[in-house]
C-alpha cells in the first residue's frame, strides 16, 4: 500500500512553522518511513501530484494568491490543518487589519521615513498578488479540520497531531502543547 | 456542625459556606475551581464577566455573586457550561486584538490561560479586528492598551476601592464602551502609581508596567505548565 501524503505551504507567515516542522529532528526519520512528502517548500515540489491525506497551512490569507493556494489546499488534502497563530487568526499580518488599506501601501511606499520612491508609485504589476483588504484566517476562507495554535506551535505539538491523524487516533493535544506563543 | 454552616452541593460534591459567601468562596475554600476573570479575591464583585456563571437548582447565575444556600444543586464542570465558558472566552478573542505572539503579558494572561484550560485551539467566531482601540503611553511607568482590554473593570475596583484614587471608569455603551481614566485624557494626567492595586489587577495585557518587558523566559511564566486554577484546586482534602 502506497504511504499516505503530506503538503505543507506558507501562505502570509513567516516560515518559522516550518521551522517548527523540522523541529521534530530525528523523529522525521520515522515521518519519512510512514509519510511521502507532496506538494511543500521542504521538497520545492510546486503542484499537487495526487490527493493528500493532511495538509498543513501556515500563514494567513494576505493576498489573491494565498486565497488560491488555500482553496488547491482544500481540493488536495483530506484533513486539513491550520499550523500556528498567523493561520489561526492572521497573526502579525494582520496587525494592518485595524488601518485602511490604501494608508498602509502609502505609508509603505510613499510617506514612510525611509521611503526612496521618486516615481512616486505603489507596485502593481499584474504578476505581483493584489492584496486583500485585509488579512484574513484561514478557516475565515475554507473549511479547517484542525488547528494548531501556537508562535511557532512546537515540534511536540505538531508530531503529536501528525502522529495521531498518520495512525488514526483522535488528536487529543495535552495542556502543555496548546499555546499561543 | 454549628448552624452557622450551610452545606450544598457542587456536582455531586458536599461543599460548607457561610452565610454571606458566595459560591465562588466557598468553592474556593473547598478546593473547587470555578473558573473567572472579572472577580478578584478582594475586590467586590462585579458579575460583568460571566465566565463564573454555574447552574444553580437548574438556573444559569455567575457565582462570584450568587449567595450560598442551604441544599442548593451547583453544576460547574459539566460540559454544557465548558461550551458555554468556550463561547464566552471565544467571543472575547474576537471583539479585540489580541497578539498573543507579541504581548508582554503571554504566559502570564489570565485569559490566555483560561483558553488553554478550556482547550480553545481557535476561536469559533469571526475576528472583528476592531480599528477604534488606542494605546495610552503618556504615563512613564504605565501604559494602557485598549486593544487588550477584555471590560473585566478590575482596575476601576481596584483604584477606587483599594488605590482610593478612582482612576479609572468605564464610559461608551456597546461596542464603544471602553475604560477612561479619570475624566482627563491621559494617563499622565492622573494620580496613577505604577504601585497602585490597578496596575497589578489587570488579567490581561491591558494595563502594564513599563520597563519590565519578557521578564520571565518562556517555560518559567505562571501558566506554561501549570494551568489557571490549579493553586486552588491544591487546596482540596
Amino acid at each position: 500500500m502506497a504511504k499516505p501524503k503530506i503538503a505543507t505551504t506558507s501562505l502570509a507567515g513567516c516560515f518559522g512553522c516550518h521551522m517548527s516542522i523540522l523541529d521534530i529532528d530525528e523523529r522525521i526519520l520515522e515521518l519519512v518511513d510512514i509519510v511521502d512528502f507532496d506538494k511543500s517548500p521542504i521538497n520545492d515540489i510546486k503542484e499537487f501530484t495526487g490527493e493528500c491525506l493532511v495538509g498543513l497551512v501556515e500563514g494567513g490569507c494576505a493576498n489573491e494568491e494565498n486565497v488560491r493556494v488555500l482553496q488547491d489546499f482544500r481540493k488536495h488534502c483530506k484533513i486539513l490543518i491550520s499550523l500556528g497563530d498567523c493561520a489561526i487568526n492572521g497573526g502579525l499580518p494582520a496587525m494592518r487589519n485595524t488601518i485602511p488599506l490604501k494608508e498602509c501601501l502609502d505609508e509603505a511606499y510613499l510617506n514612510g521615513p525611509s521611503v526612496y520612491n521618486p516615481s512616486g508609485r505603489i507596485p502593481n504589476d499584474s504578476e505581483i498578488p493584489l492584496l486583500l483588504n485585509k488579512v484574513y484566517p484561514c478557516h475565515e476562507v475554507v473549511k479547517i479540520d484542525y488547528h494548531l495554535p501556537g508562535c511557532p506551535p512546537s515540534a511536540d505539538t505538531i508530531w503529536q497531531a501528525l502522529t495521531a491523524l498518520l495512525t488514526d487516533k483522535p488528536m487529543e493535544l495535552p495542556y502543555e502543547l496548546i499555546k499561543y506563543d | 456542625m454549628s448552624e452557622n454552616t450551610i452545606t450544598f452541593e457542587i456536582d455531586g460534591v458536599e461543599v460548607q459556606g457561610a452565610p454571606g459567601q458566595t459560591i465562588m468562596q466557598a468553592a474556593d475554600a473547598a478546593g473547587i475551581y470555578i473558573p473567572r476573570l472579572c472577580a478578584f479575591e478582594g475586590l467586590p464583585p462585579h458579575g460583568s464577566c460571566r465566565i463564573c456563571t454555574v447552574k444553580v437548582n437548574g438556573r444559569f447565575q455567575s457565582s462570584c455573586t450568587q449567595p450560598v444556600a442551604e441544599g442548593i444543586i451547583v453544576e460547574n464542570d459539566t460540559e454544557e457550561i465548558l461550551e458555554f465558558r468556550r463561547n464566552l472566552v471565544d467571543m472575547l478573542f474576537v471583539e479585540g486584538n489580541h497578539f498573543c505572539m507579541f504581548c508582554e503579558k503571554s504566559g502570564n494572561c489570565e485569559l490566555q490561560a483560561l483558553a488553554y484550560r478550556l482547550g480553545i485551539t481557535a476561536p469559533k467566531y469571526p475576528f472583528m479586528f476592531p480599528a477604534n482601540r488606542t494605546v495610552d503611553a503618556s504615563h512613564k511607568d504605565i501604559f494602557i492598551d485598549h486593544n487588550r482590554c477584555i471590560l473585566c473593570a478590575r482596575c476601576i475596583r481596584a483604584s477606587r476601592d483599594l488605590d482610593g484614587k478612582n482612576v479609572f471608569q468605564f464610559v461608551g455603551r456597546g461596542p464603544e464602551k471602553h475604560i477612561a481614566v479619570n475624566a482627563r485624557a491621559r494617563l499622565v494626567d492622573t494620580e496613577v502609581d505604577v504601585t497602585d492595586k490597578a496596575v497589578e489587577v489587570c488579567p490581561v495585557g491591558a494595563i502594564l508596567r513599563k520597563h519590565v518587558g519578557y521578564a520571565i523566559p518562556v517555560g518559567k511564566r505562571k501558566y506554561d505548565h501549570a494551568p489557571i486554577g490549579s493553586d486552588i484546586e491544591a487546596q482540596k482534602h
